[in-house]
């Protein structure tokens, strides 16, 4: 049983680099040209419609809130503007990180920093940490954004589904960053002349939430933690029920995204709240077509990718057995089978999955 | 420098660009909305991928990597994840082919 170090600066990040693993080329389905450039176009419509449904769905979540504070007919609407901040915001930062979710530039940068900050992840660091989780995606020891590592801890996601550890983790970097100092890691990958906007991002942040902080206690309540601050936990278990599925259970250590990464079909509520990254093998194949055309995508390129799980209890259902097994058996992962017209898994690509074994 | 014959003016669309290898190096040709063409290095500064694939919109180059963004006259990295100009290179047209000089 292989002995996993997901550090950046550990042995299986040296290995990965030294065997080539790190910043390799990925398989990539052949597309025409014609059809990935209207694919990857840019359009500011879909996401200003969406857009606007969200915050507006949050104001009035919110105004019910508070207007019905503190009775309990609040909590179904503090749970509805919890998803809305504590995981649309996910997706949001996601899509608007990449610069895809609209047309003009302005527009992704506005929406990405409100949504790094509902999500408590400074902006910065975060754009550096996904660039590398696309270069090197479910890489030992060079993706930093493994939310499944093996032995799984179970226990930690379970508490993520109420934000316990990430946000508890993003407060503690937040002020570590606030001191003016960056983390290991995050100096790992995060380029030196950006080091002072993680710093000065974080001074802000830290001001905001001491204000609100400061709002709680003069208004003896926690209405403004509601609103601002207490959604990244009670509203964090979708984008983490979906975050898991992403690459949960499938193979490490390769480069080929149909090996490593799930495409789950799910329900339209879902898929406004994810921004459609269920089609997730697609995105990691082609970051830059829009969420808004991965449905598309997903139609052009299914040939050559595994069947995707039609529900989320059903993705649920391939998954958690492969991550129970894994406490015991670090090496095991599920390998999906590929439709006859898709071209087969290139054994000179995976460095470490024995291809042609299917695993169980 | 001499001027190399890289294309064919309508191998390119406008608003698109191509790969050209010469020499053992590698360039991105670009047709610009208005008509004109470009030539800068054909790989992005920030990891090396081949900016072929990425999208062009008005002066502006995206890597399919990660999204960072050039102007493709002037080099200029635009956007994270991108910190390093792409060099740039002299471009004219004769007899219905683009010639560069790289
Ligand atoms: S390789 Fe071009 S943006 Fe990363």
């Amino acid at each position: 049983m292989t002995q996993r170090d997901y550090s950046m600066t550990g042995p299986d990040s040296a290995w990965a680099v030294q065997t080539g693993l790190a910043a390799a080329d990925w398989y990539h389905t052949d597309l025409p040209r014609k059809t990935m450039k209207d694919l990857m176009k840019r359009t500011n419509g879909p996401a200003i419609r969406d857009t606007a449904i969200l915050f507006a769905s949050m104001i009035v979540l919110a105004g019910f809130g508070i207007v019905l504070w503190p009775t309990l007919w609040s909590v179904p609407f503090w749970l509805g503007y919890g998803v809305l901040y504590g995981s649309a915001m996910d997706s949001r930062w996601h899509e608007c990180g990449h610069g895809t979710a609209f047309k003009t530039r302005s527009y992704n940068d506005w929406l990405y920093q409100i949504a790094s900050f509902c999500m408590m992840r400074n902006p910065h660091t975060w754009r550096w940490s996904h660039a590398r989780h696309h270069t090197d995606t479910v890489i030992v020891g060079r993706d930093p954004e493994v939310v499944l590592m093996r032995p799984p801890a179970l226990a930690r996601v379970i508490a993520n589904f109420f934000g316990l550890v990430d946000a508890w983790t993003a407060i503690g970097r937040m002020l570590t960053n606030a001191t003016g100092r960056l983390t290991p890691d995050e100096a790992d990958f995060v380029p030196r002349p950006e080091q002072p906007k993680v710093i000065r991002v974080a001074r802000i942040w830290v001001a905001i939430y001491a204000t609100v902080i400061a709002m709680a206690f003069a208004l003896n309540s926690i209405l403004p933690l509601m609103l601002i601050g207490l959604p990244r936990l009670y509203g964090a278990w979708h984008h983490v029920m979906t975050g898991v599925l992403q690459h949960g259970g499938l193979a490490e250590n390769v480069t080929d995204h149909r090996l490593n990464s799930r495409t789950v079909l799910m329900n339209p509520i879902s898929r406004f709240i994810y921004w459609n990254m269920n089609y997730h093998v697609e995105h990691h194949m082609f970051p830059m077509v829009p969420y808004h055309r991965l449905p598309q995508l997903h139609e052009a390129i299914k040939h050559d990718l595994p069947a995707p799980n039609r529900s989320i209890p059903e993705a649920f259902a391939e998954m958690w057995p492969a991550l129970v097994r894994q406490l015991r058996d670090e090496d095991h992962f599920i390998k999906r089978t590929l439709p006859d017209t898709a071209k087969p898994y290139r054994a000179d690509l995976h460095a470490t999955v024995p291809v042609g074994v299917p695993a169980e | 420098m001499p001027w190399i014959d890289a294309c064919a003016t309508d191998e390119i669309e406008q608003e698109d660009l191509v790969r050209f290898d010469h020499d053992g190096r590698t360039f991105a040709i670009y047709h610009s909305p208005d008509g004109d063409f470009f030539c800068t290095d054909g790989l992005c500064t920030h990891e090396q991928v081949h900016l072929a694939d990425g999208l062009v919109m008005d002066y502006e180059i995206e890597c399919p990597k990660h999204n960072a963004t050039f102007d493709y006259r002037t080099g200029e990295a635009k956007r994270a994840p991108a910190c390093v100009n792409l060099a740039t290179y002299p471009t004219k047209v004769d007899g219905g082919r683009v010639l560069v000089e790289v």
